[in-house]
């Protein structure tokens, strides 16, 4: 049986109203033959890791440009964490300066993509991502 | 000019010539466009510009259809207001970045407000967690608002404040503040955003659906006609259009096509657009293609000015005119090699010059990795300062009018984005384009484009997809809101909502709740009368969210 499509949210926590980021790279990871639900603006923590719940998805793409993504991805990941979905990939990209990568990573991050990143080098990533847990998980 | 035969024969023989070059040697490119996908020519000559009618399409700067300006003698009177967007973390702060901008030389405030602020929630309400001071600064009620405009003269400042949704509650919040310093409400000048259109297609800080957002704004217009008449009620705002990867026209042409609803929704309310016509104001992004952005402003200006006389029989030439700010492009500054983004601002800065621009923002080179630091800030300042006083463009008006190629694009421009506001009207208007996801379509396909040509280097983007080098971001001093800003600002608030009048506080709401309720009052002195009691911006909007109920996204992919 042919393995199921890598399913992707891609969400916009906060209060951030900018979604061209977002939307590009939703367009990107589905023009790579993945599923992608985009949650539209405005979203709390806890509606994203609800919809990643409820629609079983692989991983968690969050764009934030507000400079509030240390709260947010924290917030997220501990979520997932009470859930028991630590499986979830969370990984993101935005306005988000380079000292604060390392800290992001810590709590749980895959990874961050800023300004100018290529989607080509986020599709790869993801899949390779995607592809290792499942991996584990067989 | 007629095309007579010497000059046939000249052209001719250029051809040849080319032809003769292109054999040894190909062009760069098979074919060139702008960055908006104009096709853009070899060479413009006097051919692409024989049926212009100078008087009718050009005319003289302060004429219409002011294509080449809205004053007859532009910069040389008087350079445009260089007016940088700031703010961030609490009240105090920015009081602080403001002194130190007007001490420097800035001749207009700007002020940015956090999210919270912008979406009408108090730094204590759960969905501000997170987002109190971090892109703008908090405010909660007129105490921070006292202390932003500490020690500054609203009666000689003119103060451009980037509120939409709850614009009504902060501009009430300027006159009290105004009030208290013994400024009378019709001696302010400055801006309020006001353009609620724009944040349902691209900027995101809506409240309210559409029709209850109309109302907010023509009472504005309203009650800014008759008393604070040098107030702009609204910045019918392209910036963001563009922003969010728009083209040229398309920024254009949602812009005046937002433009078109606003007027139309004042009309129906009864105003003169004779009158309220002169308060409109437009806001532009200044993007890298040089000729393309100049000639973007110009065909604008050209528009507005036939829209207003044309569609809507307006004879006051002061509402004919479209006056503009202008923003260089955030999105086209780069996290790699941040220093080059000092060039590109410089040339979108200059072509918000060449376009003749009432006022304008220099964005600074660490823009696209955190909020500015005050030396970026210094340098973007210093730049439009080096154009005004130093390039020499600013000393004759409209220096590129009749460059071929300028009124050529110019022209096209002018006809792509009438296109787009035809099929606009078509669909019966802006508010249903935004409906239906046609405006945002548009908008994310271009922007899904762009981003394709540059994986594809068919657009290059220097230090990004080409020539980059290895670096880090270490030794930029970057600026960051630390998190105790959301606990200061609570506990400011619960200072407040023990020392104020809170049955003063009560009633006046229960008056915001009645006119919000009753069509036919104007909402602002209710507004104005419970900001003057301390009722906090939250408070405000809590009252209109349960009248008017709150926008829900319609999400376009």
């Amino acid at each position: 049986m042919d393995e199921r499509k890598i399913r992707v949210i891609v969400a916009k926590p906060g209060l951030d109203g900018h979604d061209r980021g977002a939307k590009v790279i939703a367009r990107a990871l589905r023009d790579a033959g993945m599923e992608v639900v985009y949650t539209g603006l405005r979203q709390t923590p806890e509606q994203i890791v609800e919809t990643a719940l409820q629609e079983d998805a692989d991983a968690i793409g969050i764009s934030i440009l507000s400079g509030a993504h240390s709260f947010y991805f924290s917030k997220i990941i501990e979520l997932l964490k009470d859930k028991g979905a630590s499986d979830i990939i969370v990984f993101g990209g935005g306005v988000i300066p380079d000292k604060d990568i390392p800290g992001l990573l810590e709590v749980g991050a895959g990874a961050i993509f800023g300004p100018g990143t290529p989607t080509t080098t986020c599709v790869d990533w993801l899949e390779k991502a995607v592809a290792e847990k499942r991996e584990k998980e067989k | 000019m007629a095309m007579n035969a010497e000059y046939k024969d000249a052209l001719t023989k250029f051809e040849a010539g080319v032809n003769k070059s292109l054999q040894k040697h190909k062009e760069r490119r098979e074919t060139f466009t702008t960055v908006s996908g104009f096709p853009l020519e070899r060479l413009y000559g006097p051919n692409d510009t024989e049926g212009m009618d100078y008087l009718k399409d050009v005319g003289f700067p302060g004429d219409y259809p002011f294509t080449r300006g809205v004053q007859s003698t532009m910069y040389r009177g008087r350079l445009w207001t260089m007016r940088q967007y700031a703010g961030f973390a609490t009240a105090e702060e920015s009081n602080e970045r403001y002194r130190s901008l007007l001490s420097q030389g800035t001749t207009g405030l700007s002020v940015a407000f956090d999210l919270p602020t912008q979406i009408g929630y108090d730094s204590d309400d759960p969905m501000a967690q997170g987002e109190c001071g971090k892109v703008g600064v908090a405010i909660d009620s007129l105490k921070d608002m006292e202390i932003l405009f500490d020690q500054i003269p609203l009666d000689k400042v003119s103060t451009s404040m980037t509120i939409n949704a709850p614009a009504s509650v902060l501009l009430a919040m300027y006159i009290c503040v105004a009030e208290k310093q013994g400024v009378p409400m019709s001696a302010l000048s400055g801006t309020i955003q006001n353009d609620i259109l724009k944040e349902y297609i691209a900027r995101g800080t809506y409240i309210f659906p559409p029709k209850p957002s109309m109302r907010l704004i023509t009472d504005i217009f309203a009650f800014c006609s008759e008393n604070v008449p040098k107030w702009n009620t609204i910045s019918i705002s392209g910036y963001h259009i563009r922003e969010a990867g728009s083209t040229a026209a398309q920024e254009v042409a949602f812009t005046l096509a937002d433009g078109i609803a606003y007027v139309e929704a004042a009309q129906k309310k009864g105003l003169d657009p004779n009158v309220f016509g002169d308060r409109l104001s437009f806001f532009f992004n200044a993007h890298n293609d040089f000729l393309e952005e100049v000639a973007k402003f110009r065909a604008a200006r050209r528009m507005w000015a036939r829209i207003m006389k044309e569609r809507f029989g307006v004879t006051n030439e002061k509402a004919q005119m479209l006056r503009f700010h202008t923003q260089t492009a955030g999105s086209t500054l780069t996290a790699q090699q941040p220093e080059n983004n000092i060039v590109r601002v410089t040339i979108q800065a200059l072509a918000a010059a060449l376009g003749g621009t009432q006022s304008l923002h220099t964005n600074s080179m660490d823009e696209a990795l955190a909020l500015p630091s005050d030396k970026s800030v210094r340098i973007a300042l210093k730049t439009q300062q080096i154009i005004g006083y130093e390039s020499g463009v600013a000393n004759t008006v409209d220096p590129l009018a009749g460059s071929y190629v300028i009124e050529t694009l110019t022209n096209e421009i002018e006809k792509k984005a009438f296109e787009y506001i035809h099929q606009i009207d078509d669909m019966g208007g802006m508010l249903v384009a935004i409906e239906k996801g046609y405006v945002q379509k548009h908008i994310q396909d271009a922007a899904y484009e762009y981003q394709r040509s540059v994986e594809a280097q068919e657009s290059i983007v220097v230090g990004v997809n080409k020539f980059q080098i290895e670096e880090d971001q270490g030794d930029m001093n970057l600026l960051s809101v630390d998190a105790s800003v959301g606990e200061r600002q609570i506990e400011k608030l619960r200072a407040l909502k023990s020392s104020r009048d809170n049955v003063a506080v009560t009633n006046a709401l229960a008056e915001v709740r009645k006119a919000a309720q009753d069509e036919s009052q104007n909402l602002m002195p209710h507004i104005i009368n419970a900001v003057r009691v301390y009722a906090t911006e939250g408070e405000i909007c809590n009252v209109l969210r349960e009248v008017f109920t709150e926008y829900t996204e319609n999400i376009v992919l």
